[in-house]
Order: structure tokens, then C-alpha cells, then sequence
């Protein structure tokens, strides 16, 4: 082992130290290095830029078409959010406090959505919306990220539900409240910290999302993640530095959120249970 | 602790059967907008699929024999499988080294560590390929530092072609790789490894005995994933590819977008699709896959 007992340090151990270094840098390199271009002040992405500047964030927030697809993302992830915390929270509940058969077989289909190549995915919602001629529309975007968002919501309330002791529950009905009395006044507010984080992910897999809103946006109504496709089929255009900076800045809060809300969530336990 | 509870649940619900068949039927309430949902939204449009790739004015096999047919079609599935095969090795090849060191060191530091895993991870696909459009362009970052340095005469050609694909889908696949081994490492027992020590096998042997055994279900999941993932990839190679890099998700998107034939997209689709779930019955065997999201924060 490495440093967990330290007693053998021998070429061996240093070659995977070196070599896992060497992936860590590699991970977070290119994710560093584009925040840092962001703020070049240079016409050329050159790494470090010779001087600094807010110009690309200037060009991202003051086009109204990188506004407008700024309200479009959230718009669809805002609804994305909402229909697959509802659905996910629902359906963790019976799949982890339920006994009935095909469980397993009901807890794959709902992760199914993970597994199909989202190109496979998105024809599909496309062919069938075009149908309905109601392609190029928020809510279909939204419920086409509702299937994407709905196996990691299930996933994640899942793993909070397993975690709370069922007792909770029982000591409150055996004290003679009803199943949803017991829900609402003690499941849901011990697991709300969970569901708080599932909704985060939920969002943050549609703001990011790009085919789905490839195949399903119109002309008009287009979100970031298309509009940043649009213009990298052109060119590699600076100002695109500045805007995956903040998807960057939304995936870093959400990612912050959620492990406070997960420390959180771990010491409520701690105190009821003390 | 838990057990107790479920096992007074259990006795509980034996106790009285018509509750718990009203039991079972307030679940499947709960169940049951997910599930439709899913109907709708999911499997509908995927049976619409199957549909397109046999049936146009009648019943036809038609468009499966054209895909067999064609060498062209032929050509782009033999590179779809080459460079997944490709990315795959390669990310077994950084990934493995990686997770054995956040499994190995003390948990707190792993904690620091794995944040550089998941916050790409996590980031969209669209902005990690970005990223490497800057760095590995003819006037790119990494051109930039390779002739500053000496390394390289003129620019070299890193981006739309085979080599950019493979850096590119490599990078966005990594931390799937690293984080299903983890989540196996995470659970080999550190005393199993100093016990062999302590028996006189060198650390070489420890670990080729001992600990690489005991994490090959991880290798397999990681693996098998990665591949399956790679096969059904479009955003990374549409971007960082040449004109001859074509995966069949590319080829499918063509179809819809330029070509308009939307019965052999769908054919595409239905090849693609059996591929990767035959792929899935083999790995949900392997690990499971609601492990990887313990990884998420």
C-alpha cells in the first residue's frame, strides 16, 4: 500500500505514483487551461495569455443571441428539474421501501435511459415529436432531458433512501401516524438533502446536454450547448472560452452544493440517531 | 440495524395479506408516472425506431441488407469498433494507476484527489472537447509549447483526424474508467495485501496474486463500459475528426440532418443499439451500475 502504511516505497510504487500524477494533470489541465484563455486579452487562445481582460465575457453576455440561449437552457433545464425530481422521488420511494416482484427488472428499466447511445435516444424524440409537429419547443426539449435526468434522480434518492434507517419510520407509524402523515413529517424532511442534491443533478444533466436539444431546437429557440455547437462547426471562437467557463462554474457549484448537502445529510442522521 | 426493521416490516406485512397487497398496490401508484413516462418518452420512440428500419411502404429487410451490403457502411462500423477498441486500452491504460492510488492512499487525500475525476466528469462533453480543440489546434497550446521547446519543427497535424478522436474521447472517458475500478478498489480488503507480504511475496507478486485478482471485476466493468460508451460516441468525434473519421452515431446523425433518409438512420440505430445492450446483459453481470454515482461528490 502507499502511503496508508508507508512501509515499502520501492521503484515500483514511485512508477504508479508518477503515472497517476500524470493522469491528474491530464484530467484537470485542459479544464484549468480554458478558464485561464477566458480571460486572455489576446485575439489568439495562447496559454498563458499575455495579458488579462473580461472582453470574450463582454461578447458572451452582450450578444442577445448567447443571452437568449442562456434563458433557453435554464428554461429547459428549470422544467427538466421539476419532472424528473417528481418522477425519480415517486418511484425511489417504491422501489426501495416496496416489496413486490420484478423489482430488479423495474429498477433496470429505469436506468435503461443511461445505457442507449443519446443519438439513439434523440432520433427517436425527434421522429416522434416531429410527428406532433412540435419540434423546436421548450417542453419537448425538457421532457426528452426528463428521460436523461430521470435514472440519475432515481439513483441518487435511492442511495439516501438505502441509508436511512427504516425505524425512523416504523417508530412513527407504531406512535399511530398514517403513511403519509409518517412520509411527510419524518421521510421526506430526514431524505430532503438528497433529493436537494438529485434535483441539482437533474438540472445540471440537462444544462449540459447537448444532442437531444440538437435534434428537438428550432431556429429560434436554441440552447447554449447548440449554439456553442453551431459555432465550433465554424471556427474555435474565443468567446466560446468565456461561455464553457461558466458551464464550468455551474458544474463546480452544483458539484459544491451537493457535497455540503451530503455532509449535511450525513449529520442529521448522526443527531437523530444520538 | 437495517435488517431488523425490514425484517418487522416483513412480519408485519405477513400478518395481514389484504394489507399487503394494498401495500404493493399503493408502490406500484408511486411507480407508475415514472414508468409511463418512460413508455412515452422513451420506449415508444425507440419502438418508432424499429419500426422505420422495416416497414417504409410495406414489410421490408431491405434497408439491413443495404447496411451489410455497402462496404462504406462496413468501413465505418470495422472504425467505430477500431477506435473504441483504441480508447478503451488506452483509458485502462491511465485509468487503472489512477483509481489504485485513490483506493491506496489515506481517504482524505482521496477525497481531495477524486474532485480532479469527477469535476470533468461531470462537466459537459461539449466544453472537455472545446478544450482540447484549443489546446491540440494547428496554432494550439500544445503546438505552441512543442516548437518553443524545440520538440517539433512545424505544427503538428493533432486535430480533425484519427489522433484527435482518440485524445479527445480518451479524455472524456477517463474518469467512467477510473471511477467504476475505484468503486471496485474501494472494496478489496488493505490487510489482504499485507498478509501476502507478511507471508515473504514481493510486492510485485502481492499484487499480481493478490490485488489485481481481486480487482479484475472492476478492469471488466470499467472496460466493457468504456467501450460499449465509445461505440455510440458523436459529440467528441464530429468535432476532433477528418473528413474519412466517421463513427456510425455520425453516420446516423447524416441520415436525419442531410440525407434525410430516415429509415436507414434508424437502421443504423437498431444495429447500434443491439450492439450496446448485448454489451450491457454482459456488464450488469460485472458491476452494477448505480455503484458509479457513489463517486459523485
Amino acid at each position: 500500500m502507499i502511503a496508508a502504511d508507508g512501509q515499502r516505497a520501492g521503484p515500483g510504487t514511485i512508477g504508479v505514483l508518477a503515472v497517476a500524477s500524470a493522469v491528474l494533470v491530464f484530467l484537470i489541465a485542459p479544464v484549468v487551461i480554458i478558464v485561464i484563455v477566458s480571460f486572455s486579452g489576446a485575439d489568439y487562445l495562447t496559454f498563458p495569455p499575455p495579458s488579462l481582460s473580461v472582453r470574450w465575457y463582454e461578447r458572451f453576455v452582450g450578444a442577445p443571441g448567447w443571452r437568449q440561449a442562456i434563458v433557453v437552457s435554464a428554461k429547459v433545464a428549470g422544467l427538466t428539474t421539476v419532472f424528473a425530481t417528481a418522477l425519480g422521488l415517486l418511484a425511489a420511494l417504491a422501489l426501495v421501501r416496496g416489496q413486490f416482484r420484478y423489482k430488479g427488472a423495474v429498477y433496470a428499466f429505469l436506468l435503461s435511459p443511461m445505457i442507449v447511445p443519446t443519438i439513439i435516444t434523440a432520433i427517436g424524440l425527434y421522429f416522434f415529436f416531429a410527428k406532433l409537429k412540435a419540434t423546436g419547443s421548450v417542453l419537448a426539449m425538457a421532457l426528452g432531458h426528463t428521460v436523461l435526468a430521470l435514472p440519475v434522480v432515481v439513483i441518487i434518492i435511492a442511495a439516501t433512501l438505502q441509508g436511512l434507517d427504516v425505524r425512523f419510520e416504523l417508530a412513527a407509524l407504531s406512535l399511530g401516524a398514517s403513511r403519509w402523515l409518517a412520509l411527510r413529517r419524518i421521510t421526506l424532511p430526514l431524505i430532503a438533502p438528497g433529493v436537494l442534491s438529485a434535483a441539482l443533478f437533474a438540472f445540471l444533466t440537462s444544462f449540459d446536454e447537448l444532442l437531444i436539444p440538437l435534434f428537438l431546437s428550432g431556429v429560434e429557440v436554441q440552447t447554449l450547448t447548440v449554439r456553442i455547437w453551431n459555432s465550433l462547426l465554424l471556427e474555435v471562437d474565443p468567446t466560446i472560452a468565456a461561455v464553457s467557463s461558466f458551464l464550468i462554474a455551474v458544474t463546480c457549484a452544483v458539484l459544491g452544493v451537493s457535497a455540503v448537502l451530503r455532509r449535511k445529510g450525513d449529520h442529521d442522521d448522526r443527531h437523530v440517531e444520538g | 440495524m437495517r435488517a431488523d426493521g425490514e425484517t418487522a416490516l416483513a412480519v408485519g406485512a405477513l400478518s395481514a395479506g389484504s394489507a399487503e397487497r394494498r401495500e404493493q398496490w399503493r408502490h406500484l401508484a408511486l411507480l407508475l408516472p415514472a414508468l409511463l413516462a418512460l413508455a412515452a418518452l422513451f420506449v415508444y420512440p425507440l419502438l418508432g425506431i424499429l419500426f422505420r428500419s422495416i416497414h417504409k411502404t410495406s414489410y421490408t429487410l431491405e434497408f439491413y441488407r443495404q447496411v451489410f451490403r455497402t462496404p462504406v457502411y462496413l468501413t465505418v462500423i470495422g472504425l467505430t469498433f477500431r477506435t473504441a477498441t483504441i480508447v478503451t486500452l488506452l483509458c485502462l491504460a491511465l485509468g487503472y494507476p489512477l483509481a489504485y492510488v485513490l483506493a491506496t492512499v489515506r481517504p482524505r487525500l482521496a477525497r481531495v484527489l477524486v474532485i480532479v475525476v469527477v469535476l470533468p466528469f461531470f462537466t459537459s462533453i461539449i466544453v472537455r472537447t472545446y478544450a482540447w480543440m484549443v489546446l491540440l489546434g494547428r496554432n494550439g497550446i500544445v503546438n505552441q509549447y512543442l516548437i518553443a521547446l524545440g520538440l517539433a519543427p512545424a505544427p503538428l497535424p493533432l486535430l480533425y483526424n484519427a489522433a484527435g478522436v482518440v485524445i479527445g474521447m480518451t479524455y472524456v472517458l477517463l474518469p467512467l474508467m477510473v471511477l467504476t475500478i475505484w468503486s471496485v478498489m474501494r472494496g478489496i480488503d488493505p490487510a489482504l495485501v499485507r498478509a501476502a507480504h507478511s507471508l515473504g511475496a514481493s510486492p510485485a507478486q502481492a499484487f499480481r496474486r493478490i490485488y489485481l485478482p481481486l480487482s479484475a471485476p472492476g478492469i471488466a466493468g470499467g472496460t466493457l463500459l468504456v467501450f460499449l460508451l465509445s461505440l455510440g460516441f458523436f459529440i467528441t468525434p464530429a468535432l476532433m475528426g477528418g473528413p474519412s473519421d466517421v463513427m456510425i452515431a455520425m453516420l446516423i446523425e447524416r441520415e436525419v440532418e442531410f440525407t434525410l433518409n430516415w429509415s436507414f438512420a434508424s437502421t443504423l440505430a437498431v444495429v447500434l443499439l443491439v450492439l450496446t445492450l448485448a454489451g450491457f446483459v454482459v456488464y450488469n453481470r460485472l458491476v452494477r451500475l448505480e455503484r458509479l454515482f457513489e463517486g459523485r461528490s
